[in-house]
């Protein structure tokens, strides 16, 4: 009896498995095959003659492709070095001095973090950005990004920096160096691994954001790719998929070989490592 | 080269009084011991004079200089750490070398310098490593070739063979005093280690919660401790503390229905103005100076034996006195059979008498 209940619990076990592989990749094995497809469907089927065709229509839209290349990359880029940079230095601060209730003050930020970006912020933000006259503007977008993302980064950062005993800054201290020599030499190679983590977590938040851009961005050509893609949009609102996914595809790619890059030269942990 | 001058130094931390009024004078060239049980402040007091804690009272003199309020680089100290902090991304070389890179001395210099003090200390083959690739005793000596680089006018050590095995800390304890013999520098050495104080340095100070307890060289402390909180911590094991009551008139006390002899006792000639008749005394003797007599015996007190320890040079005996518990150590490398009960004769010049409120009687 004993066995056959086991038995049946493992048979299940499987069954979720295989349930829950199908559902998260399933639609990403269709991004990868239909742009190479040349007839459009919603089934996901090998491609019987493989085609680049649908690529080459996307190249030929100027309009989603300086999305792609130029919009995009301005938007992450820039979200991604104020982040690192303000969330190392304010983790390095809330992890150093002794603040009361700063483990209090690092819950509550991350709290705000989804307030900030949220839907519910979006008329103070379009209020904010429009006094400040940077409605339509790349930089508008970035500092929201840079203040939604904020929160979270500090609270990753402050985690890694939690980990680095005190007493190399101190020993540095003592062997004479300046607060400058002691940011660059002994504490920024220790957070480096830390600050890869943030980077390449805001590069991707920033890279698939929608809403703000959306809100804050007037121009066609100012758009970045989450909101280009809908110019693969009939005039009557029905997507071509062939091209929707075409772009999608290429949409995916720098943020994967971002993330590879990364994870190569660094290598990827969170939270931490072993203790020496 | 400097003296090292505490006065009234405290520092307190939110409501725990972590080091409280010490006053210290360390001399120059000598080698100074903190010593106490974990959380007495010796680690904080050791910090303050490396300027990384700031006191919350008192001041703090190196070389005649009042440096309270000064920056660690401005101390012209060297520190070694209980987990060394090497840096991990950089080679020992490059460890090493640090002090001297923040103080802008040429490469040329720099390189020799550090080959020098490595070579020196025994560790001239390990300059390409990192911190990672060597053992535990390897990096204790690169951190202290890196506190011995940049000729700092005082040393401070938090601890630093606590993470050693046994026999490479006996080890690194000869090198460490060979070394600061050597260069004749400061140094604090805080410890919760008695027999690293004890092997180590020319004077201890014994910390108890933030106070010092006495000051004194090794043989001092060891042989007169002032508090029965010092004669407790020190020796291993400790020393025997007696309960017994005083008979003034004969010069006795009374231990488990015998009468001790405590005539030889130093301080008895003025003991009349120190202590009344039949008062609660405690009777300290270390373990080292009791013998012990398999009949009865003259100025001796009756024992239970609970059990003997056999040590290669020497035996160790715990006995029961009434409710106390006593150890007595016998220089002989065969364990002696002994009868249940035995009679414990302490040597009478070795005897000190403390009061109630664990003062020495003085």
């Amino acid at each position: 009896m004993k066995r056959y209940r086991k038995r049946i619990s493992s048979v299940l076990y499987y069954v979720f498995a295989v349930l829950a592989i199908a559902f998260f990749g399933l639609p990403l094995l269709w991004l990868i095959l239909t742009p190479f497809n040349s007839r459009a469907s919603l089934a996901v089927e090998i491609p019987t003659a493989p085609t680049l065709d649908n690529f080459r229509a996307v190249f030929q839209n100027k309009f989603a492709v300086q999305a792609l290349t130029q919009n995009n990359l301005i938007i992450a880029i820039g979200t991604m070095l104020g982040v690192t940079l303000i969330a190392s230095l304010a983790a390095y601060a809330l992890s150093r001095a002794r603040i009361p209730g700063r483990n209090a003050m690092a819950y509550t930020l991350m709290l705000f973090s989804s307030v900030v970006t949220g839907t519910a912020a979006m008329v103070p933000i379009f209020l904010i950005i429009m006094g400040m006259g940077l409605i339509d503007q790349h930089l508008g977008v970035i500092l929201v990004l840079i203040g939604g993302n904020l929160p979270t980064a500090i609270f990753m950062m402050r985690d890694f920096v939690d980990d680095i005993p005190a007493s190399y800054e101190e020993s540095a201290m003592i062997s004479g160096a300046s607060p400058f020599q002691i940011f660059k030499d002994v504490a920024l190679p220790q957070v480096r691994p830390g600050m890869m983590v943030v980077a390449v977590w805001s590069f991707v938040n920033a890279w698939g954001a929608f809403l703000i851009p959306f809100i804050l961005l007037r121009s066609s050509d100012k758009l970045p790719a989450s909101t280009a893609i809908y110019s693969f949009y009939t005039e009557a609102g029905t997507p071509n998929i062939l091209l929707v996914s075409a772009y999608a595809l290429l949409y995916t790619l720098p943020v994967v070989v971002f993330y590879l890059l990364v994870n190569w030269k660094y290598g990827f942990r969170f939270f931490g490592g072993i203790k020496r | 080269m400097a003296s090292i001058v505490l006065k009234d130094l405290s520092k307190t931390f939110g409501k725990v009084v972590a080091v409280d009024q010490v006053n210290l004078t360390i001399q120059d060239g000598e080698f100074f011991a903190l010593l106490g049980p974990s959380g007495c402040g010796k680690t904080t007091t050791l910090r303050m004079i490396a300027g990384l804690e700031t006191p919350t009272s008192g001041t703090i003199f190196i070389g005649d200089q009042d440096m309270t309020n000064c920056n660690p680089r401005e101390r012209d100290v060297a520190m070694v750490f209980q987990d060394y902090a090497l840096y991990p991304h950089m080679t020992i070389e490059e460890n090493v070398g640090y002090p001297l890179k923040v103080r802008r001395i040429n490469q040329a210099e720099r390189k020799q310098r550090v080959t020098d003090v490595s070579n020196n200390l025994g560790i001239g083959s390990l300059l390409e490593r990192r911190p990672g690739q060597i053992s535990g005793g390897q990096q204790q000596r690169a951190a202290v070739a890196r506190a011995v680089v940049h000729h700092a006018q005082v040393f401070l050590f938090d601890e630093p063979l606590s993470n050693l095995d046994a026999k490479l800390r006996f080890e690194s304890r000869g090198f460490l005093k060979h070394l600061q013999k050597e260069l004749q520098i400061t140094t604090v050495y805080v410890t919760h280690d008695q027999a690293e104080a004890m092997a180590l340095a020319d004077r201890i100070a014994i910390i108890d919660h933030g106070k010092v307890a006495q000051v004194g060289s090794p043989q001092e402390v060891y042989l007169r401790p002032q508090t029965v909180f010092v004669a407790s911590f020190l020796g291993n094991p400790p020393m025997n503390l007696l309960p017994c009551k005083l008979d003034l008139a004969k010069r006795q006390v009374q231990i488990n229905g015998s009468q001790i002899d405590v005539s030889q006792v130093s301080q008895i000639n003025g003991i009349k103005t120190l202590v009344s008749e039949g008062e609660n005394l405690s009777l300290g003797i270390r373990p080292e100076h009791i013998s012990l007599y398999a009949e009865e015996t003259a100025q001796a007190f009756p024992a239970e034996l609970y059990v003997t320890q056999p040590l290669g040079s020497e035996v160790l005996v715990t006995l029961q006195v009434a409710e106390t518990t006593v150890s007595v150590r016998l220089f002989t490398d065969e364990p002696p059979e002994l009868p249940r009960r035995v009679w414990l004769k302490p040597d009478p010049k070795r005897i000190l008498l403390y009061r109630t409120d664990g003062n020495l009687v003085a």
